[in-house]
């Protein structure tokens, strides 16, 4: 701060309290929504302030299941969102650490063409080429397993990008001091770059799991079969069901547990996250 | 590009990108070669046999009303996505970087829903906005104003256009928060000395040094307008009503995978690409630029 103006602090104040008011006021809804009985939520207006029914709903939404989607557990659709994100998180980290460390640290032929291989990929979001994609799993037989949900999506340019930039910076001396001791290749990239780039792996974990978690084209288009489902995909279905069967009780429920671990990720490692998100975009 | 230093020439630099190159030929470069192929190609009604007809497709897409509306209001809701979500987060970043007290806090309190999926908020701000019971609009109700995002398409698309926001938030705050702290105190400091208010100094000093920030933010915020908004779209309005808020993504989906014409879907991939493309070559020259300051 440069001078002090009580009246602008009050001001900075107040416009960031009413903001976060605005910002928040959809997952207050949901949570009032998610502690009222069925009957409660169909008189309007709606509450504003919560209810007592909540762990009631909370166990409701897990042994019964919501609309349509009755036959398919809240439970076992977090745990395939869960699956689907580590795979997608941990696979691209592992794919993008090794193909950097070839690209920093070896001189071969094609060395750049495989970088703007990897390149491209940066330019072609699933969304553009959705049919031909979708061909191509459905001809490997990918569709309706933990492999088609996750492995289109690990290729990832900026995570190698990042990599790249981290390995980099990286100390010549390191790996000249770890030659003169007879590491090898592997043994260098094990020993100490996985190592020192400890943080930025972990950075970027937290942007990943979050990617892979929410989302929701991709599973829409491969999964048919029901215990394939994601909690993301879950939440669509039971919205087509509220038309007939408002159970916005459950529906809000199962809302919240959808939200909830990502959330819990971004805020409970927000250093990460912020390092993370600022290091990839960039 | 390369270390000083590095390993001796051996098999092992192809072993390390085979999985990444592999994944990337088999589902990125194939299916994309495979879009652009089957863009200049007919296909009869039931998939027998398909001919090829050069840009025929194209032509069919750009003379296509329906798909001329689309595009028009896909270049609307994405500049007021941006516009929206830049501005207020804009705000909220000057705001938080002048506070000492709590500003941590806040950060925390608004950067949340960058975590939510966009289906997700989709759901949210429907139930908000729904004309039967949602709160929101039986306030507007209250107050005389008719809300049914079912049948008015303005609404519809201000529902969508306000949940894309939402969500975006959080991401440009961030970015614009980091730019801010960057810039060097004794600037703003000695514009203070010589008399120049908060928001004289924010349009004279902050703003303009922000501008690399807001410009790759701005590049940003159309690509996830343009592409990751399509969660949103299917979870409130399905492109409804009457295609008011068809935007781009949404139609290649409903054309390609409901409607099932595969030739003109692929078409409109192929313009998407185009979109990206051009999107992220003037994302890098402008990176260029940065680098050579």
């Amino acid at each position: 701060m440069v001078e002090n103006r009580p009246l602008t602090n009050f001001c900075s104040h107040a416009v960031l309290i009413f903001a976060i008011a605005i910002i928040a006021f959809p997952i207050w809804i949901t949570f009032v929504a998610a502690s009222h009985d069925a009957v409660r939520m169909t008189q309007t207006p709606l509450p504003l302030l919560p209810g007592d029914q909540f762990f009631i709903n909370l166990k409701d939404t897990f042994t019964q299941g919501v609309g349509n989607a009755r036959e398919q557990s809240v439970g076992l659709m977090l745990m395939n969102s869960l699956i689907m994100a580590m795979m997608i998180a941990v696979g691209k980290i592992i794919i993008s650490l090794l193909s950097a460390f070839a690209i920093v640290y070896f001189r071969f032929p094609f060395r750049m063409g495989f970088f703007w291989m990897i390149f491209v990929t940066l330019m072609l979001p699933v969304e553009v080429r959705i049919l031909p994609t979708f061909e191509v799993v459905a001809n490997l037989g990918m569709l309706n397993n933990y492999w088609g949900l996750s492995i289109p999506l690990i290729a990832s340019a900026t995570a190698t990008f990042m990599f790249r930039q981290v390995f980099l910076t990286v100390p010549d001396e390191l790996l000249e001091a770890a030659r003169i001791d007879g590491a090898g290749p592997m043994r260098f990239f094990k020993d100490i770059l996985i190592p020192v780039s400890r943080t930025n792996i972990a950075a970027l974990f937290v942007i990943l799991f979050i990617y892979g978690w929410n989302q929701y084209l991709w599973p829409l288009l491969i999964t048919t079969d029901k215990n394939m489902y994601t909690i993301v995909m879950g939440i669509k279905q039971m919205l087509e069901a509220a038309e007939e069967s408002p159970e916005w009780h459950l529906i809000m429920m199962t809302t919240l547990l959808a939200m909830l671990p990502p959330i819990v990720v971004v805020v409970g490692m927000q250093k990460l996250f912020i390092k993370g998100l600022t290091e990839t975009e960039k | 590009m390369l270390k000083r230093t590095h390993f001796n020439p051996s098999p092992l630099p192809y072993l390390l990108v085979t999985p990444q190159i592999l994944i990337t030929i088999i589902f990125f470069i194939w299916p994309a070669s495979q879009a652009i192929f089957q863009s200049l190609l007919v296909e009869d009604a039931f998939g027998l046999k398909s001919e090829f007809v050069w840009l025929d497709n194209f032509i069919e897409l750009f003379t296509d009303e329906i798909y001329f509306n689309s595009f028009g209001r896909t270049l609307l809701f994405s500049s007021l996505v941006a516009f929206l979500s830049l501005g207020t987060a804009l705000l909220l970043a000057a705001t938080a970087d002048r506070i000492v007290r709590g500003a941590t806090t806040y950060r925390t309190l608004l950067i949340w829903p960058y975590a939510v999926a966009p289906v997700v908020a989709g759901a949210l701000w429907m139930f908000i906005f729904d004309p039967t019971l949602g709160i929101v609009a039986y306030m507007l109700e209250a107050l005389g104003y008719d809300w049914n995002h079912r049948l008015n398409g303005n609404q519809a698309m201000a529902l969508i256009i306000f949940a894309a926001s939402w969500k975006q938030i959080s991401y440009n705050f961030l970015f614009f928060l980091a730019g801010m702290q960057a810039i060097p105190k004794s600037l703003t400091e000695a514009a203070a000395i010589d008399g120049a208010g908060p928001a004289w100094r924010f349009w004279t000093i902050v703003f303009p040094l922000l501008s690399p920030t807001t410009f790759f933010l701005l590049v940003m915020n159309i690509v996830y307008a343009f592409f990751e908004t399509f969660g949103i779209v299917h979870a409130v309005t399905k492109g409804g009503p009457a295609g008011a808020t068809e935007i781009l993504v949404y139609k290649v989906y409903n054309d390609g995978f409901i409607g099932l014409d595969l030739g003109g879907s692929a078409a409109q991939s192929v313009v998407l690409m185009a979109i990206v493309i051009t999107l992220t070559v003037i994302q890098f020259r402008y990176i260029e630029r940065k680098v050579e300051y």
